[in-house]
C-alpha cells in the first residue's frame, strides 16, 4: 500500500536535525520490513514513533543502533553529517544509545561495573580503576536523581531503577540520541511518572529522545512530534499541536477510529449457553447465573481479580466445578477437563497467550491446527497435511495474519498476529460458544480493530461470544450487553435490555461497589 | 494491502533446507572426527571398521531414540540401562526353559513396556518429577536385575534369537537394521502423526497443551512406555549378541543415550529436537570409542576425551545457533 504525500511537520526547526534517516529500507528473506522510511529528530525534542506491531518501528531502531544493517541506498545523518552505521560500535560512536525492552544489564555486577562494562578505566594497564568508576557513576546517578549508589548490585534494583542504570550508561557514553522502546511496560504509575520527569529533563538538557510506545496517553504527555509507520512505510509526522487520537489511528491503521466497532447487533433469541449456579466452591467464583444467545456478544467486566477468568475457566472445563450446571443448547454438560468443553463446542482464548496459549517454537501451521489435529486426522492417527494446509492458509487469509509463511515459528510473530493465530485455532473447532479473555491485551490498535471485526463476523455467523475485557471503551464498544463481576459475584448488568446504560460510570460503580454504598 | 504470505511451495522448500541445516547441526562435527581418525588411527577407514562403528552404536541409537521422545516432552528417563538389564536377564532365564524359549523376546519387550509405563504413570498421574521417578526406578530395577540373575551371569549358547545380535541381512548386521527401523519409525511418529505434534506441544508448553484439549497425561504415559519398550528391545539386542546376561548389563547406558540426544541438538527444556540429530550424536560417541580404541588409548583417557568432546560439540552448536539468531 502506498501512502499519500507524507505530512511534513509544520514547525520543523530551521537547524539541522540531530538525526536524519533518509530512504531506509530493510529486506529480510521473504519480507520487506521497511520501505523507503524517513525520520528526522532534533535535539531537545521528544520524538515519538508509533505504528502497529510489525509496522517496522523496532527494525528501524535496530538499524539505528547498529543491530541490523539497512539495505544499500539509505542514508543516516547525525548533526547534518552523513554517518554510516554498520554495527553497534559505530552507533555508539555516533552518540546513539538504545534502552531495550529487555534490559541488558549484568545482574550480578554493581551499578558502576555495569555502566563501565567492557570499557573500564585501567590502572597500570590491567586493573580496573574502581575509584574513578565510582566517582563518575555517582555523578551520573546524581544527574538522574537516582536513589541508589554506584556500589549497589543490579540484581537488588527494581525494573525502574535498572532502567535508570541503562540511561546512566547511555549518558556516560556521551550519547545525545536516546532511543526508548516501550520503557513503561513493566513500570507502576509512580515509576512511570518519575521516568517521564526524567525524560523531559533529559530533553531540556539537549538530548534527542526517540520514544516508542503504544499508549496514547504517554504519547500525548511526552511528544513534541510523532512519526507514524504503517506496514513498513513512512505514514507521516504530526506536530504536538496537531495530535489527535483520530488522526494517529487513521495514520496507523489507514482508516478512521469511528469504524473500529461494529455497532450492529447480531443477537438472536435462541439461547445457546445457560449457566446455573456455577461455582468453584466459593473460592473465586460464587454461584453464577448467565444466559447467552446465538450471535450475542456478552461483555464480562470487572476489576482484575473479580473472578471473570475463573468463571470462564469453569464454563470451559479447565477447572473443577464444585456446584452448578452448564447447559449447552438444552443439554446438560459434564465438564471435567478442557477437552470436554472443546468437544461440546466451547472454546476459551486464554488471557496470557504466551504462557497458556502458544507453542512458541512450533510453526504457525501447527499452532493453528493443533486443536483439530485429532478430528481431521487420517486413519491411524496420521496427520492430514492437506487439511492442515487448507485450514492454515484459509485462516491466514480470513484473519489477515501477517506472516512470512505457514512454517515460521509462532514466537517470531508480533503480539497481534499471535493473538490471531490463537483465535484461528478456536474458530477451527466451529465453536458454539467462544470465550475471549482480554483478547486485545498487548496488541496494537490496528490488530485491535481487526480482532473487533473478527468478533463481529463470528457473531454474525451465530457464534455466542463472551468477551472479558478490562478496557471499558472496548467492552462497551463491542458488547451487546455487559455483566459486571465483583469479588466472585455477578453484581449487575448494563446495556441491552437491562435498563441501565452501558457507560463507563455505571460499570465502574458496579465493579467497585460504590452504588450499593450510596444506597445503604 | 501487500499480502506477505508466500506460496506454500516456496516456503516448503525453504523449510526443507532450514530443517536440513537444523538437523545437520552436529553432522559437521561427526565428519571432522571421522576425518581426523582416518589420518591418525590405524585401520580406521575400512569398510569393516565403519560398519563396526555403526553396529556398536546400534544399541545406543535404540535407547537414545526413546530418550529423545521423552526429553522432547521436557522429561528424562534415567532408568533405561536398568530396564535393559531386567529385560535381558528375563529373556535369558526364559530362554533356558525348554517349553518357553519362544517367549523370551516377547516377554523382554513386554517387561520393558510395562516398566516404562510405570515410570510414565508416576510422572503423568502422580505428578512426580521425571528425574526423581526414573532415578528411583533406575536403582530399584538394577537391584531387581541382580536378584533375577541370582548374582551370577546367565549363559545360554543356544538361544533361538541369536540372529538378532549376530546374523546379517545381506551386508548389514541385523542390529544395524533394527536400529535403523526404530529410528525411521520414531521419525515417522514425530513428523507424520498427531501424537508426534502432541509430544512437541506437551514439551513446548504443557499448560497450553492442556487448554488446547491435548490429553497431556496420556502423552506422558506414552513416551515413558515407549522409552521402556525400546530399552527392552535394547536388552534383547545386547543379550543376543553376548549369549548371556547379568545384573551389571547396561550400567551407564542411560548416560550415553542422554549424551547422544543432547549432542543431537534436542533441548533439555522440551519441545525442540529431532531423532536425526540423535542419530548423529550416537554415531559421534561410537566413533570416538572406536577410534580411540584403535589408537590404543586407555579406557580412562577415552572417558576424558569423550566427555570433553561432548561439551565442546554442544558449545559449538550453541554458538552457531546464536550467530544464526543474530542475523535474522
Amino acid at each position: 500500500m502506498t501512502v499519500a504525500a507524507p505530512v511534513s511537520p509544520a514547525s520543523a526547526p530551521d537547524r539541522a536535525p540531530a538525526l536524519e534517516m533518509r530512504g531506509i529500507s530493510k529486506t529480510f528473506p521473504g519480507v520487506k520490513a521497511l520501505d523507503n522510511v524517513q525520520l528526522r529528530a532534533w535535539t531537545s525534542e521528544i520524538h515519538s514513533l508509533m505504528g502497529e506491531n510489525g509496522a517496522g518501528k523496532s527494525t528501524l531502531m535496530k538499524i539505528l543502533s547498529g543491530a541490523y544493517t539497512a539495505d544499500p541506498g539509505g542514508e543516516i545523518l547525525i548533526d547534518g553529517r552523513l554517518t554510516p552505521i554498520n554495527g553497534p560500535k559505530s552507533a555508539r560512536a555516533a552518540g546513539i544509545a538504545i534502552i531495550y525492552q529487555e534490559l541488558s544489564l549484568a545482574p550480578n555486577l554493581t551499578v558502576a561495573e555495569n555502566i563501565y562494562l567492557g570499557n573500564e578505566p585501567k590502572q597500570y594497564g590491567i586493573f580496573a580503576d574502581r575509584a574513578i568508576m565510582r566517582q563518575e557513576t555517582a555523578k551520573v546517578l546524581e544527574r538522574l536523581g537516582a536513589d541508589f549508589g554506584p556500589d549497589t548490585i543490579v540484581d537488588t534494583l527494581s525494573i525502574a531503577e535498572r532502567q535508570q542504570v541503562e540511561i546512566a550508561r547511555a549518558l556516560h557514553q556521551q550519547s545525545h540520541i536516546l532511543i526508548m522502546d516501550e520503557p513503561t511496560t513493566a513500570l507502576s504509575t509512580r515509576e512511570t511518572d518519575r521516568l517521564f520527569d526524567l525524560i523531559k529533563r533529559l530533553r531540556d538538557e539537549g538530548i534527542a529522545i526517540i520514544y516508542i510506545s503504544h499508549r496514547m496517553a504517554e504519547i500525548y504527555e511526552l511528544s513534541d512530534r510523532v512519526s507514524v509507520l504503517r506496514d513498513g512505510a513512512y505514514a507521516g509526522t504530526l506536530d504536538r499541536a496537531e495530535l489527535s487520537a483520530e488522526r494517529l489511528v487513521q495514520m496507523m491503521v489507514g482508516r478512521p477510529l469511528s469504524n473500529l466497532f461494529d455497532k450492529h447487533s447480531h443477537a438472536t433469541d435462541r439461547v445457546v449457553l445457560d449457566v446455573k449456579g456455577l461455582t468453584d466452591g466459593g473460592r473465586r467464583v460464587k454461584p453464577a447465573n448467565l444466559t447467552l444467545r446465538a450471535g450475542e456478544v456478552l461483555g464480562l467486566a470487572g476489576l482484575v481479580g473479580a473472578g471473570r477468568t475463573e468463571l470462564a475457566r469453569l464454563i470451559f472445563g479447565a477447572d473443577r466445578i464444585v456446584g452448578g450446571e452448564v447447559w449447552l443448547e438444552g443439554q446438560r454438560l459434564n465438564l471435567r477437563n478442557p477437552l470436554d468443553g472443546i468437544n461440546t463446542g466451547i472454546a476459551y482464548l486464554t488471557e496470557d497467550r504466551k504462557a497458556q496459549g502458544l507453542f512458541l517454537d512450533m510453526s504457525v501451521r501447527e499452532n493453528i491446527t493443533i486443536s483439530v489435529l485429532g478430528r481431521d486426522a487420517l486413519a491411524g492417527g496420521l496427520l492430514n497435511r492437506a487439511a492442515m494446509d487448507r485450514l492454515t492458509s484459509g485462516s491466514i487469509q480470513d484473519l489477515r495474519v501477517r506472516v512470512a509463511g505457514p512454517f515460521v515459528t509462532a514466537g517470531s510473530l508480533s503480539g497481534g498476529n499471535q493473538q490471531k493465530l490463537l483465535i484461528a485455532r478456536w474458530i477451527a473447532i466451529n465453536p458454539k460458544v467462544l470465550i475471549l479473555d482480554e483478547p486485545t491485551k498487548g496488541v496494537d490498535i490496528g490488530a485491535k480493530a481487526e480482532i473487533y471485526r473478527i468478533i463481529s463476523e463470528l457473531a454474525a455467523k451465530g457464534v455466542a461470544i463472551i468477551v472479558i475485557s478490562s478496557e471499558l471503551p472496548e467492552v462497551i464498544g463491542i458488547s451487546d450487553r455487559i455483566l459486571v463481576m465483583r469479588e466472585g459475584v455477578i453484581v449487575g448488568e448494563v446495556g441491552g435490555s437491562s435498563g441501565k446504560q452501558a457507560t463507563q460510570e455505571n460499570i465502574m460503580a458496579l465493579a467497585t461497589g460504590t452504588t450499593e454504598m450510596v444506597q445503604s | 494491502m501487500t499480502e506477505q504470505a508466500l506460496t506454500p511451495e516456496k516456503t516448503a522448500d525453504k523449510k526443507t533446507w532450514a530443517n536440513l541445516i537444523q538437523a545437520a547441526g552436529i553432522l559437521p562435527i561427526l565428519i571432522v572426527i571421522v576425518i581426523i581418525f582416518s589420518f591418525i588411527a590405524p585401520n580406521f577407514l575400512t569398510e569393516a571398521n565403519l560398519l563396526n562403528i555403526v553396529r556398536q552404536a546400534s544399541i545406543n541409537i535404540v535407547l537414545a531414540t526413546g530418550m529423545t521422545v521423552v526429553i522432547l516432552t521436557g522429561g528424562i528417563d534415567l532408568s533405561v540401562g536398568s530396564v535393559l538389564a531386567v529385560s535381558a536377564v528375563t529373556a535369558m532365564a526364559v530362554s533356558l526353559m525348554p517349553e518357553l524359549g519362544w517367549a523370551a523376546v516377547p516377554l523382554a519387550l513386554l517387561i520393558g513396556l510395562v516398566l516404562g509405563a510405570l515410570n510414565g504413570a508416576l510422572v503423568a498421574y502422580a505428578g512426580l518429577p521425571p528425574f526423581i521417578v526414573t532415578l528411583g526406578s533406575m536403582t530399584t530395577l538394577r537391584g531387581l536385575a541382580y536378584l533375577l540373575a541370582g548374582g551370577t551371569t546367565i549363559i545360554n549358547s543356544k538361544i533361538d534369537f541369536a540372529w538378532i545380535g549376530n546374523a546379517y541381512l545381506g551386508p548389514l548386521p541385523w542390529l544395524v537394521i533394527i536400529a535403523f527401523l526404530v529410528l525411521l519409525g520414531t521419525w515417522f511418529l514425530l513428523r507424520h502423526t498427531v501424537l508426534g505434534i502432541y509430544i512437541y506441544g506437551v514439551g513446548g508448553n504443557p499448560q497450553a497443551a492442556r487448554l488446547t484439549g491435548i490429553k497431556v497425561n496420556q502423552v506422558l504415559l506414552f513416551v515413558y512406555a515407549f522409552s521402556g519398550l525400546l530399552a527392552g528391545l535394547g536388552g534383547v539386542m545386547t543379550t543376543s549378541r553376548l549369549y548371556s546376561a547379568n545384573g551389571v548389563l547396561g550400567t551407564g547406558y542411560e548416560l550415553d543415550a542422554i549424551a547422544a540426544v543432547i549432542l543431537g541438538g534436542t533441548s533439555f527444556v522440551g519441545g525442540i529436537g529431532t531423532v536425526v540429530g540423535t542419530l548423529f550424536g550416537a554415531l559421534i560417541i561410537s566413533t570416538l570409542n572406536n577410534g580411540l580404541t584403535l589408537m590404543n588409548v586407555s579406557f580412562f583417557w577415552q572417558l576424558v576425551v569423550k566427555g570433553l568432546v561432548i561439551i565442546i560439540a554442544v558449545a559449538l552448536d550453541k554458538y552457531r545457533h546464536k550467530g544464526a539468531g543474530a542475523r535474522t
